[in-house]
């Protein structure tokens, strides 16, 4: 079977497998005996592998590894952050978020200030952030399907929407839990396996990762498909055809060190040991510095780092799609074990792409010359293995990312659609009809993928992971100041949450449009603008926290039987109703 | 081509401003619309009826109406909201609508009663005018100002009069809530005597010949009635009302044995949504009832519960006899009021509880026709504001 055969065969299975799962979660009782055991509570186990299914992204799957090969060491604290949020979440407002009883963040903000304008703000949030955890997604999807079977890179973005769309439309998602926990064991399998025999052939070649600059493992042919410009740490003579530095050139060519103009089209041949050029967006340094702490070769690395782990520790309880998984367990007792669980599920996979990334660098460091790293997990077991193993490997990790942006799309265009028929478009139509409201809710899953599926068509991209940060820093900078406040805070009014809300939704978001559109800048301006989360979450703190105090007069009135509602265990809050309105 | 546009753009807005002055008139009338405006902003603070939060609220823009200096509200005891400026006028207000709350007339207040002597205080005199409801005065509104004029004391009776209306609508409100709790204690109370009649029945006639299943059917009997006569908590979740009505047709299938089959699909995320307190269990009792009137060989009843976004779809079908369309049309504008003709009571009564819960686009869809069976489905949103299961308290 040829690659891209089994390639495709794998994206449809996982589709296929995918709409099915929906409809087999569904619990079936013929006797009344039976009806105990099929209504008996989702277990934290399978809620947590469910979580763990929706929350693996393109960005986990595919992104981490990429920027391992490319930053090295400081990249790690991604990972490590995606799984550290949920010791926030759990720590901070995973069981008291249940306990309130909402299904999604706006709900929560409605509950807890009784405002409107907060739940708009917040149901506008989450739109955002939904649409740019989306772009990534489908991003990916493209990536996947072009670099597996040379489609044309819309098609992979276009397959995701398509049966992510097929799916609300029939309610093939009738009962996601079941679906999602199976996505959680494809993709731990996807990768476990082939980096299980990675490290088995890698131990067995014996080729470790030297001091110096990345070389090439063996003869690699590279096609560039854009102008591409390179910094050459080292003179090296390289193998070219096409034009570099507008110079045709047909044959060996000896280049010095620094940067050099590749024209689209040009083919580069490397040989084994040459040094790689690096793309201009990507740090050209040594292994010895790429293996080091704040060696990732960025303008000021010990802030991004610092930032980053704010944005990804704080921002993830403030995803739209993690509470509406939480909304299946029974109270929150059962929230806190299921978040337990999920920490417990997404160490161990965070293990895999580490391995991938490293694996990477030695074996396919040409994607440095193309900026592609992206696509390091994609092409790491062909180019290590090779023939049918490899094949089938190849295709067994395309299934995985499949699952991972079918999973995170299906979860977020679900999330974003309830919001966009509820507070957007439903507000058109008041005391709409239940025929309307599906409709508007098929509406809703419509722009809820679409808008980002046309973002996701400029083929230039700011890699993966980093997307998927920026909506990390965009939640962490709103949603994460709204939750602890407002979980933690009596005193946190309407007025305070609204000025927190539009100044560090507003902060952040021109932060990520500008380093979107204009591309990363250099010195300290950069740092602050690519990684905005360690200034911004703290100002949107404080502006909530003054606004607060200054309208102390507008502290809901039923704040007291709100708190008691958010943080006793539901036995006691029994006992409690009687002396509600006395205490606190 | 940016020239045509600016002057396409100039006649559309001439236009629209032509439009706007044919539209409002003469200024007399643009004063009532204004007025009229102002009396609808305040209109929903007072919907509550006299609260210190809805006064606070309103009072702005009851001065706004009345135009005078300050403008205060009180209810029998207390002054609610007061707007305007001030000296210490703000603690006397309740002291000069006392006399407007005992005898229940309008009372001018002059300048030896009122005013604090300081002459840059616009606080002089003031026009009390009684608030009530229905025949009661509960409450005074209390307008201020330099001096005292026959159309002041005219504006404060009328808009003291419009307060009145808001909150009488507020108490009338509050009575059709205490109807729907009376008819929900209603609903609860009327486990149907047959029900109770057949299955004490069905239990005695195993007691010689498997006394175990007749004990357990009596335990099943007893947690069925703890359930449906509990107090307190209007709410519940699918998940206890699925096992009540377990318990339920555990009690029917010692009666009918095989004719009576269920079938049970249920998406497990949707288990713990909040939904009214015996939703699901009076649509199955309809089912079966209905099912297995006249001859009917054996029925069928499937329940189903599913996931579709942010609401959780329920359904409730049974394969019987079905009944035409005009019978349950006339069930369930009834609205669960029993008519003696023992109609699907359940059904009309359910629809109103979740109408008045979670709003009309949420009540029951019925499909049905002679010999092809009933399909009732509802929804339930996974979110709705003051709607939250309460813990059952029955010993699990």
């Amino acid at each position: 079977m040829s690659g891209q055969g089994a390639a495709v065969v794998a994206v449809v299975l996982v589709a296929v497998a995918t709409m099915g799962a929906g409809v087999f979660g569904l619990r079936r009782a013929r006797t009344t005996s039976d009806f105990y055991v099929a209504s008996r509570a989702v277990s934290p186990r399978w809620n947590a592998t469910a979580i763990g299914g929706e929350y693996l992204s393109a960005a986990s799957y595919l992104g981490i590894a990429g920027l391992i090969l490319a930053y090295g060491y400081d990249v790690l604290w991604y990972p490590v952050g995606y799984t550290a949020g949920y010791l926030v979440l759990l720590a901070l407002v995973a069981a008291p978020l249940r306990r309130s009883g909402a299904y999604t963040l706006p709900d929560f903000a409605e509950i807890r200030l009784g405002s409107s304008i907060v739940r708009r703000m917040a149901s506008g949030l989450v739109v955002l952030i939904g649409w740019l955890y989306l772009v990534p997604q489908l991003q990916g999807a493209s990536l996947t399907l072009a670099t597996q079977t040379a489609a044309p890179h819309w098609l992979g973005g276009l397959v995701v929407c398509t049966v992510v769309l097929t799916a609300v439309a029939v309610g093939g998602m009738r009962s996601i839990t079941f679906a999602q926990a199976m996505q959680f064991w494809l993709k731990f399998l996807a990768l476990l396996v082939p980096a299980l025999v990675l490290l088995i052939v890698w131990e067995h070649r014996d080729a470790g990762l030297g001091q110096g600059y990345p070389t090439a493992p063996e003869r690699t042919v590279v096609s560039l498909a854009t102008d591409t410009t390179a910094r050459l740490p080292v003179a090296e003579s390289l193998a070219v055809e096409g034009r570099v530095d507008g110079v045709r050139v047909h044959g060996p060519i000896a280049l010095a060190a620094g940067t050099h103009q590749f024209e689209k089209g040009s083919v580069v041949t490397l040989e084994r040991g040459d040094v790689v050029p690096v793309i201009t967006s990507l740090p050209a340094q040594r292994n010895e510095s790429w293996l080091r702490p704040l060696g990732s070769g960025k303008d000021h690395p010990l802030y991004a780092s610092l930032s980053l782990i704010l944005a990804i520790c704080l921002g993830t309880m403030g995803l739209p799609h993690v509470l509406v998984r939480f909304y299946t367990n029974p109270d929150g007792r059962d929230t806190r074990r299921t978040t337990l669980i999920v920490i417990v599920a997404l160490s161990s996979f965070y293990l895999l792409p580490t391995v991938f990334g490293a694996i990477g660098r030695a074996f396919v460091p040409d994607l440095l010359l193309t900026g592609n790293t992206d696509a390091t997990v994609l092409l790491l077991p062909q180019r290590l293995i090779g023939g049918e193993a490899g094949v089938l490997l190849s295709a067994l990790v395309t299934a995985g990312a499949f699952a991972a942006f079918l999973s995170t799309a299906s979860g977020l265009t679900v999330s974003v659609a309830g919001v966009l028929s509820q507070d957007v478009l439903g507000r058109r139509l008041p005391g709409s009809q239940r025929a309307q409201r599906i409709r508007m809710f098929q509406l809703g899953a419509v722009v809820a993928i679409g808008v980002p599926y046309l973002l996701s068509l400029p083929s230039e991209h700011l890699g993966l992971a980093a997307v998927v940060g920026l909506a990390f820093a965009i939640a962490a900078a709103t949603f994460c100041p709204l939750l602890v406040l407002g979980v933690w805070w009596p005193r946190l009014t309407d007025v305070g949450a609204m000025a927190g809300l539009l100044v560090g939704g507003l902060l952040a978001t021109a932060a990520v449009l500008v380093t979107m559109i204009a591309g990363p800048a250099r010195g300290w301006s950069g740092a602050l603008l690519e990684q905005p989360a360690a200034w911004a979450v703290p100002l949107t703190f404080v502006v909530m926290i003054g606004v607060s105090i200054l309208t102390r007069s507008r502290v809901p009135a039923d704040v007291g039987r709100v708190m008691i509602r958010l943080h006793a265990p539901e036995s006691l809050a029994e006992e409690l109703r009687s002396l509600d309105r006395s205490a606190l | 081509m940016l020239s045509a546009a600016f002057v396409v753009l100039v006649l559309v807005g001439i236009g629209y401003a032509l439009y706007r002055r044919r539209d409002l008139g003469t200024s007399a009338r643009r004063a009532t619309f204004d007025t009229l405006h102002t009396a609808s902003l305040a209109a929903p603070s007072l919907r509550q009826g006299l609260t210190e939060q809805g006064a606070q609220r309103a009072v702005k823009h009851l001065r706004a109406l009345l135009g005078t200096a300050a403008v205060a509200l009180t209810d029998r005891s207390r002054t609610l909201a007061i707007d305007g400026v001030s000296h210490n006028h703000a603690a006397e207000a309740i002291g000069h609508a006392k006399r407007v709350l005992e005898r229940g007339a309008t009372t001018i207040l002059g300048a030896r009663e009122v005013s604090c002597g300081a002459p840059d205080c616009p606080v002089r005199v003031a026009v009390a005018a009684p608030v009530v409801d229905g025949e009661a005065v509960v409450g005074a509104l209390v307008a201020y100002g330099r001096d005292t004029s026959a159309m002041l004391v005219r504006a404060v009776e009328e808009v003291a009069r419009w307060i009145s209306g808001q909150v009488e609508l507020a108490s009338a409100d509050a009575q059709r809530t205490q109807l729907m709790a009376a008819e929900l204690r209603a609903l609860r109370a009327q486990i149907s005597p047959h029900f109770i009649y057949n299955s004490l029945t069905a239990v005695a006639s195993f007691t010689r010949t498997d006394p175990d299943r007749a004990r357990q059917l009596l335990l099943e009997f007893a947690d069925f009635t703890r359930y449906a006569l509990r107090r307190g908590g209007e709410f519940t979740t699918l998940a206890e009302e699925l096992r009540n009505t377990e318990r339920y047709l555990v009690l029917e299938q010692a009666r009918f044995g095989d004719r009576l089959r269920v079938s049970l699909r249920v998406a497990p995320e949707v288990l713990p949504i909040a939904l009214p307190f015996l939703a699901i269990q009076p649509l199955v009792e309809n089912a079966v009832r209905h099912g297995l009137e006249g001859h009917a060989e054996a029925v069928t009843v499937s329940i189903s519960a599913s996931d579709e976004g942010s609401d959780a779809l329920l359904v409730v079908e049974d394969d019987g006899a079905g009944a035409s369309p005009d019978v349950i049309r006339a069930a369930l504008e009834r609205g669960g009021v029993a008519d003696g003709t023992g109609g699907s009571v359940g059904l009309g009564n359910v629809d109103a509880r979740l109408r008045q819960v979670f709003g009309d686009s949420y009540g029951l869809v019925v499909e049905t026709a002679p010999t092809a069976g009933t399909k009732v489905s509802f929804r339930v949103p996974k979110f709705a504001a003051g709607v939250r299961a309460e813990p059952s308290g029955d010993g699990r």
